[in-house]
């Protein structure tokens, strides 16, 4: 592919509400910080691992016995966060250290609101802040402060069942790139034209245009433009509606090879009942307004019956 | 090239559901571990690596949860391998787990997988159109409707075959007390009435959604030779991968699976799979998946797979049993499905399959296939050294 204009980029954000079961030993953790307590668990040495662990780490034996811990502590190590990101516990500049509590035997990492950073130092003296109304969330506690910062901790309260669940949104924000032929392909389709590749070694005819053929690791050449008709070599009707769906079912989703390609795509097929669509219907792309048109597949709305007689199974039984 | 002989001397799974809401991942997957110990008759200082498969880490939400299973899974100070090949990674976990030993480097290595699907959303996460692209894509069930559409066209298959297998592989499901679902009055007619979710796949030809685990733990000759119970051999392993597209791609029929088939018999010595094989766990997702993976496999030629479903030779007595767990339409923990067949088929020929134990089982296969029948593993296991 000789140097052109720059791949075409998109963004694409997914987001999703995981869901934690927390088991015993998490579950009666998150129930002491509702009551503003914290907790480890003994582990097979002795040691109180604080927070918690199922499992214990040196000899795997399930770990059951929880035990009670200050709110307070010293700070073992520590680093500085001088521009918070977003979703950190702190907006403000912030350490990260790792505080071990007293009666802890492990350090647990966590936030300290310590004001300027020459005002941390390792062996610091912190306790932690808790939330307004601590609800057996990990978010509970805030963040650590300096001990002899006025105010103080309110009084720890009484502890409830186990939590048995908690909720981890998880956001991912991506930057879609993609390959120079494909955005060549997607530059034709602003101009309503659908532009393919052919394979030097093989000669099958991609579309998109491929930077490696996957057959032959070499990339698609030319430019081999193709006709916005062909056949529906197969197709499924989506009747489920699920989660994040964009197009209302019912509807055909179905595998279609142009003629002159040699590998068929995805797309929709509308302009006859969902049953009367066949293997091997002649169909043909069924454009947006022109002043819709974008670099996207979308510019074709759809994909409906030419009405011509269906090609023979044997025309694209090799693309199934 | 000459390997160690390996063999499977525990297996261990839970009882799979929709939601196990009472554990956290790490205790879903220690119940299916300390039952594979326990059935192995080891305990974790006898555990030299550890092998973990999971699905896509989007079904979760997790990055690399071999890192925070660690503990769990009693990898401190171990060697702590993830696999990851989609819907068949569990298999992949019991043939990597499986070379660790045949290759010498490990005496006894613990194999786990495992899906929490509660936790989560697979449709969803399968679903996700990028940008410049139709997004007509609908879980997996909207990907392989349309290559169970060629199949039927391709070989002429009757409507109901489909039907048949769901009817087979539920019942199996019900005499299982690990299954998801025990449907032990389903008929043809029900699945044959039930919602057309992806036309041509039904409800009731669809693998449930659900949470569990399974281990295994694979053992060199001495080892095994030392075990209390009777061990699973290895006879044979194979994994094969293709693209997911390329020009003149069969989909119904795709050459990974064949070539990996083929492999498998021929380091297995086996000349007629359908005559030698005593049972199949085979990753069967849609029910119409049971003939198509009988002819990729080789147990019959192309076109003739929906026969042998329709003559009954895959049900228990059968001439060739297939699923006789249930399979991935009784139980689909995800990661974990695959590492269930394998493991069924070595509970078959350690004569440890409960209620689902073909009579007599002494050479039995374990298959799973992921992606977009992109990935293929499976393996032979026989009840004896030599074969």
């Amino acid at each position: 592919m000789t140097a052109g204009p720059a791949p075409l980029q998109a963004p694409l954000d997914i987001g999703f509400d995981y869901t934690r079961s927390l088991g015993p030993v998490l579950g009666r953790f998150m129930a002491g910080l509702a009551a503003r307590r914290i907790h480890g668990v003994r582990g097979s040495d002795g040691r109180v691992l604080v927070p918690p662990v199922e499992y214990d780490p040196s000899t795997a034996a399930p770990l059951t016995e929880l035990v009670e811990v200050a709110n307070e502590g010293t700070v073992v190590s520590w680093t500085w966060v001088s521009e918070p990101l977003a979703d950190q516990p702190l907006a403000r500049p912030f350490a990260w250290a790792l505080i071990r509590l007293d009666g802890a035997d492990t350090p647990m990492l966590h936030a300290v609101d310590a004001g300027p950073e020459d005002r941390v130092s390792t062996g610091m003296r912190v306790r932690a802040r808790w939330a307004p109304e601590p609800a057996g969330r990990i978010t509970d506690i805030e963040c650590f402060e300096a001990i002899d910062k006025p105010g103080g901790s309110p009084a720890p309260g009484e502890i409830g069942e186990p939590v048995t669940m908690m909720t981890a949104p998880v956001q991912l924000r991506y930057t879609h790139t993609v390959s120079p032929e494909e955005s060549h392909y997607l530059r034709g389709l602003a101009e309503g034209r659908l532009l393919g590749g052919r394979c030097p070694r093989c000669g099958k005819v991609y579309i998109p245009p491929r930077g490696a053929c996957p057959t032959d690791g070499v990339p698609t050449v030319g430019e081999v433009e193709l006709p916005d008709h062909g056949v529906i070599t197969t197709f499924c009707i989506v009747n489920v509606p699920f989660l994040g769906q964009r197009i209302t079912p019912p509807y055909v989703a179905a595998y279609v090879l142009l003629d002159g390609a040699d590998i068929p795509f995805l797309h929709l097929v509308l302009g006859c009942r969902a049953e009367q669509v066949r293997m091997g219907m002649r169909v043909r792309a069924v454009w947006q307004p022109r002043e819709q048109w974008g670099t996207t597949l979308h510019n074709i709305d759809h994909f409906e019956p030419t009405g011509e007689a269906d090609a023979p199974f044997e025309s694209y039984a090799r693309h199934l | 090239m000459s390997k160690q002989r390996a063999a499977v001397i525990g297996t261990g799974q839970t009882k799979h559901t929709t939601k196990r809401l009472d554990v956290s991942m790490a205790g879903l997957c220690r119940e299916a571990i300390d039952r594979a110990l326990a059935d192995a008759g080891v305990d974790w200082p006898d555990i030299d690596a550890v092998v973990l498969g999971k699905a896509p880490d989007l079904f979760e939400g997790v990055m690399m949860p071999e890192l925070a299973l660690a503990d769990a899974l009693g990898a401190p100070g171990k060697p702590l391998l993830r696999v990851h090949t989609a819907g068949s990674v569990g298999g992949s976990t019991a043939n990597v787990a499986a070379s660790l030993v045949q290759a010498g480097v490990h005496r006894r290595v613990l194999a786990v997988a495992f899906e929490k699907q509660s936790e989560s959303n697979a449709m969803w996460a399968l679903s996700i159109a990028p940008p410049f692209t139709m997004p007509v894509g609908a879980g997996a069930g909207g990907y392989f409707a349309p290559h169970v559409r060629s199949y039927i066209r391709r070989s002429g298959a009757p409507d109901h075959i489909g039907a048949l297998v769901a009817v087979k592989d539920r019942r199996n499901g019900a005499r299982n007390p690990y299954a998801h679902l025990h449907q032990p009055d389903i008929t043809v007619d029900s699945v044959l009435s039930s919602t057309m979710l992806w036309d041509p796949i039904r409800y009731d030809e669809t693998c449930p959604s659900s949470d569990g685990a399974a281990a295994l733990v694979l053992a060199d000759e001495a080892a095994a030779d030392a075990a209390r119970q009777p061990v699973a051999w290895l006879r044979a392993t194979a994994m094969r991968t293709e693209p997911t597209t390329f020009a003149g791609r069969d989909q119904v029929n795709p050459q990974a699976g064949r070539d990996a088939a083929a492999a498998l018999w021929t380091s297995a010595g086996i000349r007629d799979p359908l005559a030698e094989v005593d049972v199949a766990e085979i990753y069967v997702p849609f029910s119409w998946f049971e003939p198509m993976w009988l002819e990729n496999l080789g147990f019959t030629e192309q076109g003739n797979g929906w026969r042998i479903t329709e003559s009954g030779d895959t049900e228990l007595g059968g001439r060739l049993p297939v699923n006789p767990s249930g399979g991935v339409l009784s139980s689909n923990p995800i990661g974990a499905s695959g590492l269930l067949r394998f493991a069924e088929a070595a509970s078959q020929v350690m004569g440890r399959a409960g209620d689902c134990q073909v009579d007599g089982a002494r050479t039995a296969l374990g298959h799973a296939y992921g992606g977009g029948s992109q990935y293929f593993a499976m393996w032979v296991t026989s009840a004896t050294k030599e074969w």
